[in-house]
C-alpha cells in the first residue's frame, strides 16, 4: 500500500537520528561527575574500596567508555535496558510500571487539544476581526504565555483546596481499594486538574494555527471554484476548507510529541503521579543514569511511534503524499 | 432575440489608496446565446473583475456602485438574494478559471468534484450522479474516463486537468459560460486542443460564452464578437472580423500592432563561425541520495549539440518540461550538466574549476524570466547592477559612472539607480536586468524567456531594445521562448526542443515556413491565429 | 521608517512592548529600589500582601521579600530571553543556512541531526545536561539555547530552500558572487523575517523552560528566578497561595508581552492577507 509505504520510508529516516541521541547521550553522561556506584554509595553512607571495585565491576563500569558504548548498545538492540542500582531492579521493569500513567496523560491532553483548537480555531476563523474572534485569540494568547505548572498549582488550589471538586494530586485514591469501573472514575478524577494543565498550551497553539490556516485555505482558489458551482457556504467551510486547513495542524502534532512528553515531566511532579516524567527528575537527582539512560530511549521510541501514526494520518488525508515522499 | 447576458453601465469603485478610483467604469456589454464573445485586454484592464461581478465573487474590498446585469432578459443578478445567486451559479452560468491545478480541491477526487454540482443544485442519487460524471468526462475527451473519475487532481496532466474544470462548469448545461484566461497556463498544443474542445460543445449546446483573454491570437481563433477593454472602459467592440483587421480605437490599434507576425524576418549575416559549440550535453534529475531511491529519474537533457555563431540569435523553442531552461543553465554552470562539453572560442567551460569560471562567466550573462523573482527585493537597482563589477574588484567610481551609462542605454532614467525593485514597472524591472547582464561586457547573452511576464505593447519593447543592443554591442543571443511568434520576431536560427532533445534545427525561414519534424509542425499549427495576419497599422510605431 | 508606524497602529502590540518595557524597568531598578540581596531574611515570614507596609507583596515562608524576588528575577528572565534565545537562533540560523543551501549530503547529516533534537523531548535534553554540567545559571543558559535551536533551524532551511533557487540568487551566482556573499547578503536578508518572529516563540518557550527547571529546584538555587519562588511556595500552597500566584504572574505577563511583540513584528514584516 503506498499509503503504508510512504509512513515507512520516514520511518527508516528517524533510525540515524535514534543512534545519534543513543551514541550523544551515552558521550554526554560520561561528563558526568560521579557514577552510578557513587551514587549508590552516597545514599549507603560510603564503603571501602574493595566493596567499590566489586560494584563497578558488577554494574560493567570497570571497561573503557568505548566497550561499554558498544556493550550498551548490543543491550538496547535485545531490548535490555540494564539494571537499576537505585529501584534494585530492571530498568525496563521500573520504566513499564511508569509507562501508563504517561501514555495517559499524553492521549488525554493531546486529544482535548486537538479538539478543542480544531473547533475554536475555527470558531475564530469564520467570525474573523469580529468580538468571538478577539475573545478566543485573547484566551488562546494567555493560556500560551501560562508556565504549565504554575496553571497545574493554581488549578489544585480552586478545585482542590477551595472548591474540593478534585483530587489535588496522585494517580488514584490507593487506600479506598476501588475496583472495576469505579476504579476507572477514580482515576479519570485524578486526571481532569493534569490534563488541563498540560493541554491548555497546545489547545492554544493549535487554536492559532487552525485560525490561521482556516484563513488562508479560505482564500484559495478552489474554494473559489466551489462557490462559482453554487455550494454554499457552510458546505464550503465542511467539505472544502476544513480538511485543507487540517493539514499543517496535522505536522504540528508530530512534531509536539516529544515537547509533550518534556512537559510531563512537570506535570507528573506537580501533581505527584507516578509516570515517566516524573521518573525522569527521580533518576536527574538520584544520579540513576542507567535508568536515564533507558528513559531517552523510550521516550525517543515514543515519539517516533507517534510520528509515524501522524504520517500514515497525514498520508490519508493528502492524496498528493502517497506517491511523492516528502 | 434577447440576449443570455447584458451588462448594462456597470461600475465598481476600487478602496481608496488604489491606482485608479473605479476598477470598472461603465462597463456595458451583451452575450446572446450561442455566440463566443472575447473580452481582451491587458494586465488590470478590469477584465477579470468584469467575470467575477456577474457571478457576485469581488473581492470584499471593492464596492458595487451602479449598473445592471441581466440574465436571459427576466433577472437582475446584481439585485438578487444570496440564496437566489447561490442558485444560478454552476447551474445558469458556469465558470472556468486560468490554472486548473489551484482551482480544484486537492483532496477530493475529480469525479467527486464534479459531481458536487449535481450534488448541490438537484436531487439525484449516487448511481445517476456517478453515471453522468462518467458521460461528462467522454465528453470533454478526457482519455479514460473510468479512472479520470476517481484520479486526484495531481494525477493528471494540466490540459486534463482543464478538461474536467470544463466538465465541472457544464455540467448543469448551464445558458452562460464564463471563461477566464482557461488557457494561458497551458501549452500551446494543449492550448489549441482546449480551444478547440470550448469552440465544439459551444456549438453543439448553444451556449453563450464570455472568453477572457489578454491574446490575439486566441481572440482570432475563437471569437464572434471582441470587446477591447481598458482601465475599466470597454474602449471599443465589435464583430470579430471587424476588430481584427480594421481596429479604430488607437488603444486597439496599438495592441495589435505590438503582436508579432508568425513570418521569419529576413536573414542577416551571410558569413558565419562558430563562437560557442555545445556537445552532447546531457543532464538527469533524481535518483541521488542515500535515502530517495525511490525517486523517479526525469531525463532533462538527452546528448545535446548545437552551435552558435558569432552575432546571431540562435531561437530555442519548446513547451514546458521540453528542457530549455536547464539547458539555458547549464550554458552558464548554474547546474552542472552530467554529461558533455561547453566550448567557447575553443575553451571547455564545463572543465574549469570553479574559480576559473567564476572570471570566465563574464563572457556569458544571462537575463532571467520573472521579472519580479530576478531582482534581489532588498537591494538598490544600482547596487544590483554594479554587483558583478565590484566583486570582480574595479573600484566603485568607475562601476558607479558605468552604471548610470547603462540605465541609459537600456532605456532607464541614470537617477533611478537608487530605487528599490518594487518602485519599478514589469518591463523597467527586465531593463535593470539587461543592465545587469551587460554591466560585465560579455560576447554572449542568454535570455529565458525574458518577455513572457509581460504585456504585449510592453513586450515589444523590450524585444525592440534587446534587438537595438545586440547590434549595437555585437552580441550573440541565445533566445528561450516559449512562443513562436516571438521566436519569428528575433531569431536568426531556431532549435526546436522536446522531451530534453532537439528534435530540429535551421535557419528560422527554414523551421517556421518548412518544418519537417511532425512535432515541429504540430506546434507551429497550433500557434493561435495563425490564419490571421496582424493589419500593419503605421501610426502604431508611435507607441514606444 | 513605515514598518515602525505600521507596528504603532496595532494596540496589541503596542500592549506588548508596554508590558515589555515594564519588565525591563523592573530589571534595571532591581538594584536601586532593592539593593539588598534578595534571597536574604527580610522580616517576619509569610506576611500577606499589603499587610505591611514595608513588604507590599508580602513575604514568603523563608522571609524573603517577594517584591524583591520579583524585581531581581526580571533580570533573570530577561538573561535567559536575550542569551538563550541569541544561541538557539544564531546556531538554528548556521544551520539551517548551510543545510538549506548546498542540500544534498550536508542537509541529510544535519536534519538527521536536528531530528534527534526534536525527537529527545528538550525539557529531558535539559535535565540531561544540567545533571551533567551542574545549574549554574551559565549552564542553564547556554543549556536552555542547545536545546531550542532546531526549530529556528528548520525554518531558514525551509526559507534557504526556496530561495536559492529564486532567479535574484541565480544572477547573483552568474555575476561571480561566492557562497558566503550568496548566503550571507543575497539570502540571509530575504529569509530572515520569518525567522525574526520565530525568536519570539524561542524567547517565549526559553523563560517558561527556566521556571520549569527552577521550580523543579534544578536552576541556579543562588539567584533569584521567579520559578524559584514558585517552587519554595508550593510547601504552603493550601494557605499562603499568594507566595506562587505572583511570580506565576509576573512570568505570564512577561511571556505574553513577548509573544505580543512577535505577532505585532509578524504583522508588520511578513504582511498577509489576514487583515482583510
Amino acid at each position: 500500500m503506498p499509503l503504508l509505504g510512504f509512513a515507512l520510508r520516514r520511518l527508516l529516516t528517524s533510525i540515524p537520528s535514534l543512534l545519534i541521541i543513543l551514541v550523544g547521550v551515552f558521550v554526554l553522561l560520561q561528563f558526568a561527575p560521579g557514577d552510578t556506584v557513587d551514587a549508590l554509595l552516597a545514599q549507603m553512607g560510603g564503603g571501602d574500596i574493595a566493596v567499590i571495585e566489586n560494584l563497578r565491576r558488577f554494574y560493567g563500569l570497570d571497561a573503557s567508555a568505548t566497550v561499554r558504548m558498544g556493550r550498551y548498545l548490543l543491550r538496547l538492540v535485545q531490548l535490555d535496558l540494564g539494571f537499576s542500582a537505585i529501584y534494585g531492579k530492571p530498568v525496563a521493569e521500573v520504566i513499564v510500571e511508569r509507562l501508563p500513567v504517561t501514555l495517559l496523560l499524553m492521549a488525554s491532553s493531546l486529544l482535548l487539544a486537538l479538539l478543542g483548537g480544531i473547533v475554536l480555531g475555527t470558531m475564530a476563523a469564520r467570525r474573523v476581526n469580529k468580538w468571538p474572534d478577539a475573545l478566543i485569540s485573547t484566551v488562546g494568547l494567555l493560556f500560551y504565555a501560562t508556565p504549565s505548572f504554575w496553571l497545574g498549582l493554581m488549578g489544585m488550589v480552586v478545585f482542590a483546596v477551595k472548591l474540593g471538586w478534585l483530587p489535588s494530586g496522585g494517580y488514584e485514591e490507593l487506600g479506598a481499594g476501588h475496583v472495576g469501573f469505579w476504579r476507572l472514575v477514580d482515576i479519570a478524577r485524578h486526571m481532569v486538574l493534569p490534563t488541563l494543565t498540560l493541554a491548555l498550551i497546545f489547545l492554544s497553539i493549535y487554536l492559532r494555527i487552525m485560525r490561521a490556516s482556516m484563513l488562508e485555505v479560505s482564500t484559495m482558489d478552489f474554494v473559489q471554484t466551489a462557490r462559482a458551482k453554487g455550494v454554499d457556504e457552510t458546505r464550503i467551510v465542511t467539505r472544502h476548507v476544513l480538511r485543507n486547513a487540517l493539514l499543517p495542524m496535522v505536522t504540528l502534532v508530530g512534531l509536539h510529541a516529544s515537547t509533550m512528553l518534556g512537559g510531563s515531566c512537570v506535570v507528573e511532579s506537580v501533581f505527584t503521579l507516578p509516570g515517566l516524567g516524573r521518573l525522569a527528575y527521580e533518576a536527574v537527582v538520584q544520579r540513576d543514569l542507567n535508568t536515564l539512560l533507558g528513559i531517552v530511549f523510550i521516550s525517543a521510541l515514543l515519539v517516533i511511534i507517534v510520528n509515524f501514526l501522524v504520517d500514515l494520518l497525514y498520508a490519508r488525508l493528502d492524496p498528493r503524499i502517497r506517491e511523492k515522499g516528502r | 432575440m434577447t440576449p443570455r447576458l447584458s451588462i448594462d453601465d456597470l461600475s465598481i469603485a476600487m478602496p481608496e489608496g488604489a491606482d485608479r478610483a473605479l476598477a470598472l467604469d461603465g462597463v456595458s456589454l451583451s452575450i446572446g446565446s450561442d455566440e463566443i464573445v472575447c473580452l481582451v485586454g491587458e494586465s488590470g484592464s478590469g477584465k477579470s473583475m468584469t467575470a467575477r461581478a456577474i457571478l457576485r465573487l469581488l473581492p470584499p474590498v471593492v464596492r458595487l456602485t451602479g449598473g445592471r446585469i441581466i440574465l436571459d432578459g427576466k433577472q437582475d443578478l446584481l439585485r438578487l438574494p444570496e440564496a437566489g445567486m447561490r442558485a444560478v451559479r454552476g447551474a445558469r452560468i458556469g465558470m472556468i478559471f486560468q490554472e486548473p491545478m489551484s482551482a480544484l480541491n486537492p483532496l477530493h477526487s475529480i469525479g467527486a468534484q464534479i459531481g458536487e454540482a449535481f450534488r448541490v443544485h438537484t436531487e439525484l442519487g449516487r448511481r445517476e450522479i456517478e453515471a453522468r460524471v462518467q458521460a461528462l468526462l467522454a465528453e470533454v475527451l478526457i482519455p479514460d474516463p473510468l479512472s479520470a473519475v476517481k484520479a486526484y487532481p495531481h494525477e493528471l496532466s494540466g490540459g486534463q486537468r482543464q478538461r474536467a474544470m470544463i466538465a465541472m462548469a457544464l455540467a448543469m448545461e448551464p445558458g452562460l459560460l464564463i471563461a477566464d484566461e482557461p488557457t494561458t497556463a497551458l501549452d500551446v498544443t494543449t492550448q489549441a486542443q482546449i480551444l478547440k474542445l470550448i469552440r465544439e460543445l459551444q456549438k453543439r449546446k448553444g451556449t453563450g460564452v464570455l472568453f477572457i483573454t489578454h491574446d490575439f491570437g486566441v481572440v482570432a481563433e475563437i471569437a464572434d464578437r471582441v470587446a477591447v477593454m481598458q482601465g475599466g472602459k470597454i474602449v471599443e467592440q465589435g464583430a470579430a472580423e471587424d476588430i481584427l483587421n480594421r481596429p479604430q480605437h488607437p488603444y486597439t490599434r496599438r495592441l495589435i500592432a505590438a503582436i508579432p507576425p508568425l513570418h521569419p524576418a529576413p536573414s542577416r549575416l551571410p558569413e558565419r563561425s562558430a563562437q560557442l559549440q555545445v556537445t552532447g550535453l546531457t543532464k538527469t534529475y533524481g535518483g541521488k541520495g542515500p535515502f530517495r531511491k525511490h525517486g523517479r529519474v526525469i531525463h532533462a537533457l538527452k546528448d545535446v549539440s548545437f552551435d552558435l555563431h558569432r552575432g546571431v540569435t540562435l531561437g530555442i523553442v519548446g513547451e514546458s518540461g521540453s528542457g530549455k531552461s536547464t539547458l539555458a543553465r547549464c550554458l552558464v554552470r548554474l547546474l552542472e550538466a552530467d554529461s558533455g562539453q561547453v566550448r567557447l572560442d575553443g575553451i571547455d567551460l564545463s572543465a574549469l574549476s570553479a574559480k576559473q569560471w567564476q572570471r570566465e562567466s563574464r563572457r556569458i550573462q544571462m537575463v532571467f524570466q520573472d521579472p519580479f523573482g530576478s531582482l534581489n527585493p532588498r537591494r538598490r537597482a544600482g547596487e544590483i547592477v554594479a554587483q558583478g563589477s565590484i566583486v570582480r574588484g574595479e573600484p566603485r567610481k568607475q562601476v558607479q559612472d558605468r552604471v548610470r551609462r547603462l540605465f541609459d542605454l537600456v532605456g532607464l532614467d541614470p537617477d533611478a539607480t537608487l530605487r528599490f525593485p518594487h518602485e519599478f514597472s514589469g518591463g523597467q524591472r527586465q531593463r535593470i536586468g539587461l543592465a545587469r547582464a551587460l554591466a560585465l561586457e560579455p560576447e554572449i547573452l542568454i535570455a529565458d524567456e525574458p518577455v513572457s511576464a509581460l504585456d504585449v505593447s510592453v513586450q515589444a519593447q523590450v524585444l525592440d531594445l534587446l534587438a537595438d543592443l545586440r547590434e549595437r554591442l555585437g552580441l550573440s543571443l541565445v533566445f528561450i521562448t516559449h512562443d513562436l511568434r516571438v521566436a519569428a520576431k528575433v531569431a536568426d536560427d531556431i532549435l526546436v526542443m522536446q522531451n530534453g532533445e532537439i528534435v530540429e534545427s535551421g535557419p528560422a525561414s527554414q523551421i517556421l515556413l518548412h518544418p519537417k519534424h511532425p512535432y515541429t509542425q504540430a506546434l507551429i499549427a497550433s500557434v493561435p491565429g495563425r490564419h490571421w495576419t496582424p493589419p500593419d497599422a503605421g501610426t502604431a510605431d508611435s507607441a514606444a | 521608517m513605515h514598518a515602525f508606524q505600521r507596528y504603532l497602529r496595532n494596540p496589541s502590540a503596542i500592549l506588548g512592548l508596554v508590558l515589555l518595557l515594564v519588565v525591563v524597568l523592573l530589571a534595571l531598578g532591581a538594584d536601586v529600589i532593592f539593593p539588598r540581596n534578595p534571597l536574604a531574611l527580610a522580616g517576619r515570614p509569610l506576611q500577606w500582601p499589603l499587610a505591611n507596609a514595608r513588604f507590599w507583596l508580602g513575604t514568603d515562608n523563608l522571609g524573603r521579600d517577594i517584591a524583591a524576588q520579583i524585581f531581581h528575577g526580571a533580570r533573570i528572565s530577561l538573561l535567559i530571553g536575550v542569551v538563550a534565545t541569541s544561541i538557539a537562533v544564531v546556531l538554528g540560523i548556521l544551520v539551517g543556512a548551510v543545510a538549506g543551501y548546498y542540500g544534498g549530503l550536508i542537509d541529510e547529516v544535519l536534519m538527521r541531526l536536528t531530528d534527534a533534537f526534536q525527537i529527545l523531548p528538550n525539557f529531558l535534553l535539559l535535565l540531561l545536561l544540567i545533571a551533567v554540567f551542574g545549574s549554574h545559571i551559565e549552564t542553564v543558559v547556554i543549556a536552555i539555547g542547545m536545546v531550542s535551536w532546531p526549530a529556528p533551524a528548520r525554518l531558514t532551511r525551509a526559507e534557504f530552500m526556496s530561495l536559492r533557487h529564486r532567479e535574484f540568487v541565480e544572477a547573483a551566482r552568474l555575476s561571480g558572487l561566492g557562497d558566503l556573499r550568496l548566503i550571507f547578503s543575497e539570502i540571509l536578508p530575504n529569509a530572515l523575517p520569518p525567522v525574526i518572529v520565530y525568536a519570539s516563540v524561542v524567547m517565549a518557550t526559553a523563560i517558561l523552560l527556566e521556571s520549569a527547571l527552577a521550580f523543579l529546584n534544578l536552576s541556579d538555587p543562588n539567584v533569584s528566578s521567579w520559578g524559584n519562588l514558585i517552587g519554595q511556595g508550593r510547601s504552603v500552597l493550601r494557605s499562603e497561595w499568594y507566595v506562587c500566584a505572583i511570580p506565576g504572574i509576573a512570568i505570564l505577563l512577561t511571556v505574553l508581552a513577548v509573544s505580543l511583540v512577535g505577532q505585532g513584528l509578524n504583522d508588520v514584516l511578513n504582511p498577509r492577507l489576514d487583515q482583510q
